[in-house]
């Protein structure tokens, strides 16, 4: 096995900052996404017909109109649905096409397939589409109230929390909310169908979940899983929108294609993919607190209500990992958190990078914030105050025990290393000489749990050959989204065989390759496929080690395969020898990998167990400034640091770390989604919904990996889960704002922010601050 | 007459493409060069980004989403797969890109890749700031920028003289179903106006292009005012400076730095560059946006709307060009020929804001236009005007009352200020709140009178 620092050292091992393997053919415009592949003569091009209404019966439906519009092959409703029609990732009944009432704006009532995208997109408008309203439930609270849920309310206790909160010396109760975030990847859903014989179809999605992209489309066309592959070279992003609604979007077109016998592309217009697609969930909470006079939590209970939308989808998991992190950092002696997934007549919410988590700890978050308020302290005292800690406080409300805790040695180092202290006097002193801006800073740990939290979910396959000239082959389940999870895996297999990462060849994820995987989320991409692929390596340089083995006349064990080549004592061959050798022995150069994460389990009765093999840990530090006369906000200044466990590749972490904080920050700050009074989202562009821009980063953005920080897991190389944790750190930014806010109350009065902390959100704040402080100037 | 273009160093004459066709659906369909992207087909995401050079211009980055192909005429154009040869090495942008590990899923780069481009052919000195500003028009969703921004640092700013072609120009161009007008002269335009009142009038087309990119609707009959002579001057006397109305963004830039650098800041935040390289303050106007980030500048300031129809020429106060929402002073046949902008006197006190939910690239909440002239302490006159607090640009007379006559104080500036809060009744959209925007509105007079008055304290997130 390869060591970082060893003298003669293969290309492109683990732990080595190898640059993504597309980056030239990104930087060049060679790089082919589904909508560049070249186009298949007889392809065609499909539409949506959407309800206009978030609530309605459908009275009746002509497409006469638009059948008779030249260039037209196909209009197809619910009824034409050959399979079931039903694409559930989770439970049951969720359509690709309604077939009872519409449920939001922009539900897909029907697909045209016509010879060009303006053609199916001029037809599907003349689809005409008589509906009866009916009365919609457009917010959560209303839903809450109603007690209208996509799935059962999920509920974690711990200890008592009623005697917990009475028995305490202090109390607070409060609300809070944040909202859902549209994934904005720049290459909106898209699907290309293309028939094979036999009423086999290849399906080419932009999907993070190949297989159940292929179990969608062989349930929707009726046809066993094996009569269809799916295959994705990569996506232009994904956040978790292409989790479970990339499935929609293929198995319409692979429904227009099974009908009209050719190829079809289905590409959403960014308007329809921000309409028609799921986000983020917004989420409400309640919360009581009660906690001794350093502000320790002795009792807690928190309503997490969830905007599902008008099915279930993947809400009930993102419920549960909001639930899994009420905790944060943070030990919960008697705890009740309750989840409740509202259905309302809006899109169905979805997966979306961090995964209820982020939601989960604003609520915790907030508390904090309160007790702080609430008692007068440094809102970092009550954090440390109530960090998982020794033996009597080191299990989460759900029962696992945190092993691997470092959260209070990570903030330190953060502190140390920036002067926090002295950084919060200069905020003080800023704040005290000017009336107009006022600044905040605030600092957020974050504790994030790895692995799906449903145990079935965490396994992974993958398949390597080794070829005769020594060149490999690799494929595994997990997809490519820029996250560089194929270099990454890349490097496990070139460390593993001991060559230069050129010799791997990376290939397109494809069922037909690895079959039965798992979503490429939950951070788990290389958890999961790098041990797999680690696995199937491993294999074959074993069969591989004992033909070398026969040759050099020595035992297995003296083989070492170092720097592309194979060493008996004082003997070698080239890894390519060694290849041709092994095939002419008639011994096998293929091999599929296989991964289980071990260790973990959930009760789902008693909501308890261990759903996470390990934790991820970070810790934040963002300062900000706000203007008190129009709300305007910015961050200034953020330095993190974020635990990689042993980094597979450190540009790339970097890279993940950076990206997801600042889609966090968007998230927190200025993306906000709008709905008007009929359940319209009015914000589906980006000239209406603005995610940031680079002037938005902290001028000053200093990001640490920890260092000798390896997992004491034995995960893939010992490293850690990157994809979602650093998302968290963002909550830093909210914090800070809130801080600032609060300074205009001098810090007495707790700040009613919600988020997204809009210039808006922030005056209003401002005002509301101004107005309930007696020396108040407003 | 064909369009004839350069296009990644071929000469290309088309006869046969609709002139509604977008160029980005040319470049992708016709020509299947696939590396320009459709992000968002409304200029917003820059996913498209590619860069024209006429042949006495400079290198420009444009969103070629909201580009009709006719637009490309004389121009030499070139897309990432242009910039460096086939089986070359990358061109430098590219390979920083690659060497700064700034390129993720890769979908938004080939954009990035364009305009960072025609940034380091510009010259201008490489700041943070003026980085910033030229990367304003692309979205990355994966990197969080800051490798980009390195990327861009690690190149500096050393322009490539390259000298475009000369490519002859047509006047008309037709693909037998839509026409395309391109007239020469002022005479031309108002004679082509009166004799196609249905055409629309295409200026940079940076909003209109939607009608294509969007709507996937022709537009049967277009008349471009690009190359119309009169419309692309910059008269400068000793009162007054005349803008075209087919003057860009990016030329007027530079003029209005000089007689109005507050304005000039609020137009570098309407839209990117790529927008502000096609996009005309003319086109602003004429679009009559209650929500146009230039309208109240230029009523603050006073401008006047000099405009041209079969009778002749007649000039419109800018405080009495819009007349409603959407609607301006233009007869049928008119159009609008120049913008004149007095020189703002020695003694005149005026500053632009905007407040948006994004710095760069947003459309306002809220945008005023504050003049006022001091006289021995005491607001002598008073121009305050306002987007987004009604269905059109407007000044708000009761606020300059409530100014005119007052010392200029801080408790002046609260009170006419808590005045303008309630001199309109705003909406509630997805912008901003109709109380946010009354609130805001009445703040921006207090940040004027401090940002004005009081040198050492900064007022403004940015200044930080």
């Amino acid at each position: 096995m390869s060591t970082a620092d060893s003298l003669d050292q293969i290309k492109g091992a683990v732990h080595t900052a190898v640059r993504h393997d597309s980056a030239e053919n990104h930087v060049t415009g060679q790089s082919v996404f589904i909508d560049d592949m070249p186009n298949v003569p007889g392809t065609l091009h499909g539409a949506l017909v959407k309800s206009p209404h978030a609530h309605a019966k459908i009275d009746s439906i002509d497409i006469s109109a638009a059948r008779d519009l030249p260039g037209v092959h196909a209009i197809l409703l619910a009824g034409d649905v050959p399979g079931r029609n039903d694409v559930a990732p989770i439970f049951e009944d969720e359509p690709i096409l309604a077939k009872g009432p519409v449920e939001y704006i922009g539900h897909p009532i029907a697909v045209v397939a016509a010879e060009t995208m303006d053609i199916a997109r001029a037809a599907a408008a003349l689809v005409v589409v008589n509906y009866i309203e009916l009365e919609p439930v457009l917010t959560i609270e209303e839903a809450l109230s109603r007690k209208s849920f996509t799935s059962p309310p999920q509920i974690m206790r711990r200890g008592n929390s009623i005697q917990g909160i009475a028995d305490a010396r202090h109390q607070i109760s409060g609300e809070v909310s944040c909202g859902g975030q549209d994934h904005f990847y720049l290459e909106t859903h898209i699907a290309l169908a293309v028939p094979q014989e036999d009423r086999d179809m290849l399906v080419y999605s932009s999907t993070q979940h190949p297989t159940e992209v292929q179990h969608g489309v062989a349930t929707v066309l009726g046809v066993p899983v094996n009569a269809v592959t799916t295959e994705i070279r990569r996506m232009g992003g994904g956040f978790g929108g292409k989790e479970s609604q990339s499935t929609i979007i293929a198995a319409l077109a692979a429904l227009m294609a099974a009908k009209t016998r050719r190829p079809v592309k289905l590409r959403l217009a960014r308007d329809d993919d921000m309409v028609v697609t799921g986000k983020r969930h917004d989420f409400l909470f309640r919360y009581q607190a009660g906690f001794d006079s350093d502000g320790r939590i002795e009792g807690i209970d928190i309503l997490m209500a969830c905007r599902a939308g008008n099915v279930a989808d993947l809400s009930s998991s993102v419920l549960i990992r909001a639930l899994c992190h009420a905790d944060n950092a943070y030990y919960l002696p008697n705890a009740h958190i309750h989840g409740y997934p509202c259905k309302t007549n809006t899109v169905s919410n979805t997966g979306f990078r961090g995964f209820g988590g982020p939601q989960g700890m604003v609520a915790i978050e907030t508390v904090i914030d309160h007790i702080a308020r609430e008692l007068g302290k440094d809102p970092d005292d009550v954090r440390r105050a109530n960090f998982y800690d020794t033996a009597d406080r080191d299990t989460t409300h759900y029962g696992q025990k945190v092993e691997d805790n470092i959260i209070a040695e990570m903030v330190d180092s953060l502190s140390r290393e920036i002067d926090y202290p002295a950084r919060k006097q200069a905020v003080a002193e800023f704040n005290r000489q000017n009336s107009v801006l006022k600044k905040g800073i605030a600092l957020m740990p974050v504790k994030f749990g790895i692995s799906f939290n449903l145990p079935t979910l965490n396994q992974a396959g993958a398949l390597v050959h080794v070829y005769t000239d020594g060149s490999v082959h690799l494929n595994h389940g997990g997809t490519e989204m820029g996250q560089g999870l194929y270099i990454k895996v890349a490097q496990v297999v070139a460390s593993t065989f001991q060559i230069d990462i050129d010799q791997v060849k990376i290939s397109s994820t494809n069922t037909a390759k690895v079959p039965n995987t798992s979503a490429t989320a939950a951070s788990s991409g290389s958890d999961l496929n790098g041990m797999a692929a680690h696995d199937a390596a491993n294999q074959i340089k074993a069969r591989m080690a004992g033909v070398a083995a026969d040759h050099f006349e020595v035992d297995d064990g003296e083989i070492e395969f170092r720097n592309n080549r194979v060493y008996a004592r004082n003997e070698s061959l080239s890894f390519a020898e060694l290849a041709q050798l092994t095939w002419e022995n008639r011994v096998s150069l293929s091999a599929t990998g296989f991964y289980s994460t071990p260790k973990i389990g959930w009760d789902n009765d008693t909501m308890t167990g261990r759903p996470f093999y390990y934790f991820s840990y970070g810790a934040c530090v963002s300062e900000v400034v706000i203007d008190t006369l129009t709300g305007e906000n910015r961050v200034l200044r953020t330095d993190i640091l974020q635990d990689c466990g042993r980094s597979l590749n450190p540009a790339i972490d970097l890279g993940q770390i950076e990206g997801a904080f600042v889609q966090g920050m968007g998230w927190l700050t200025m993306e906000e989604l709008w709905w008007d009074d009929k359940g319209a989202l009015r914000t589906h562009g980006p000239s209406t919904y603005k995610i940031p821009g680079s002037r938005d980063v902290p001028p000053e953005f200093n990001v640490h990996i920890l260092e000798d920080a390896p997992n004491r897991e034995p995960t893939i190389f010992r490293s850690k889960a990157i994809g979602e944790p650093p998302l968290m750190l963002a909550l830093s930014v909210w914090l800070a704002l809130r801080d600032a806010v609060a300074s205009v109350g001098d810090h007495q009065l707790l700040p009613n922010l919600n988020t997204p902390a809009t210039a808006e959100a922030v005056l209003m704040a401002v005002d509301d601050i101004q107005n309930r402080s007696q020396g108040g100037n407003s | 007459m064909p369009v004839r273009f350069q296009l990644n160093g071929v000469l290309i004459e088309e006869n046969d493409v609709s002139p509604s066709m977008t160029v980005l659906d040319y470049l992708r369909e016709n020509r299947l060069l696939k590396g320009t992207k459709e992000g968002c087909a409304e200029g917003d995401c820059g996913a498209c980004s590619i860069t024209i050079q006429s042949a006495l211009g400079r290198v420009k980055t444009v969103n070629s989403c909201l580009m009709l192909v006719p637009q490309l005429d004389g121009m030499s154009v070139l897309t990432v797969e242009g910039l460096s040869a086939p089986d070359a090495p990358p061109h430098p942008v590219q390979q920083a890109i690659v060497d700064n590990h700034a390129a993720q899923c890769g979908f938004c780069t080939p954009g990035f890749v364009m305009a960072l481009y025609a940034f380091t052919q510009t010259g201008e000195t490489v700041t943070p700031d003026s980085i910033h500003e030229a990367i304003a028009g692309n979205l990355c969703r994966c990197t969080g920028y800051r490798p980009i921004v390195d990327a861009a640092v690690s190149l500096g700013s050393k322009a490539e003289k390259v000298i475009p072609p000369a490519i002859e120009q047509s006047e008309y161009y037709t693909d037998g179903n839509e026409d395309f007008f391109a007239p020469r002269s002022l005479g031309d335009l108002v004679a082509l106006k009166s004799q196609h009142p249905e055409a629309f009038v295409l200026a940079g087309g940076t909003d209109l292009a939607m009608r294509a990119s969007k709507d996937r609707q022709p537009f049967g009959q277009v008349i471009s005012t690009a190359n119309v002579t009169e419309l692309n001057q910059i008269e400068r006397d000793e009162v007054s400076v005349t803008f075209g109305a087919a003057v860009n963004y990016t030329r007027a830039l530079p003029v209005l730095e000089d007689i109005a650098p507050s304005f000039a800041q609020l137009v570098r935040r309407l839209g990117s560059r790529q927008i502000r390289n096609l996009g005309t303050i003319g086109g602003n106007i004429c679009n009559a946006s209650p929500i146009g980030d230039t309208p109240p500048c230029l009523i603050a300031l006073d401008a006047t709307m000099i405009v041209h129809g079969t009778g002749g020429r007649r000039e419109i106060p800018a405080d009495a060009f819009f007349t409603d929402y959407r609607k301006t002073a233009l007869e049928p046949d008119e159009i609008l020929e120049a913008i004149r902008v007095p020189l703002p006197s020695p003694e005149l006190v005026f500053r632009a804001y905007k407040v948006s939910k994004r710095f760069d690239q947003d459309i306002s909440a809220v945008v005023g236009g504050f003049a006022v002239k001091i006289e021995n302490g005491i607001v002598i006159s008073a121009r305050v005007s306002l987007g987004g607090m009604a269905a059109r640009p407007a000044r708000a007379p009761t606020c300059e009352a409530a100014l005119i006559g007052q010392p200029w104080t801080l408790d002046t500036a609260i009170a006419a200020g808590t005045v303008l809060a309630e001199e309109f009744t705003p909406l509630t959209d997805f912008r901003a709140s109709q109380g946010y925007r009354a609130r805001v509105a009445g703040n921006l007079l207090q940040r004027f009178y401090l940002d004005t008055t009081q040198q050492d304290m900064p007022v403004e997130v940015m200044a930080l």
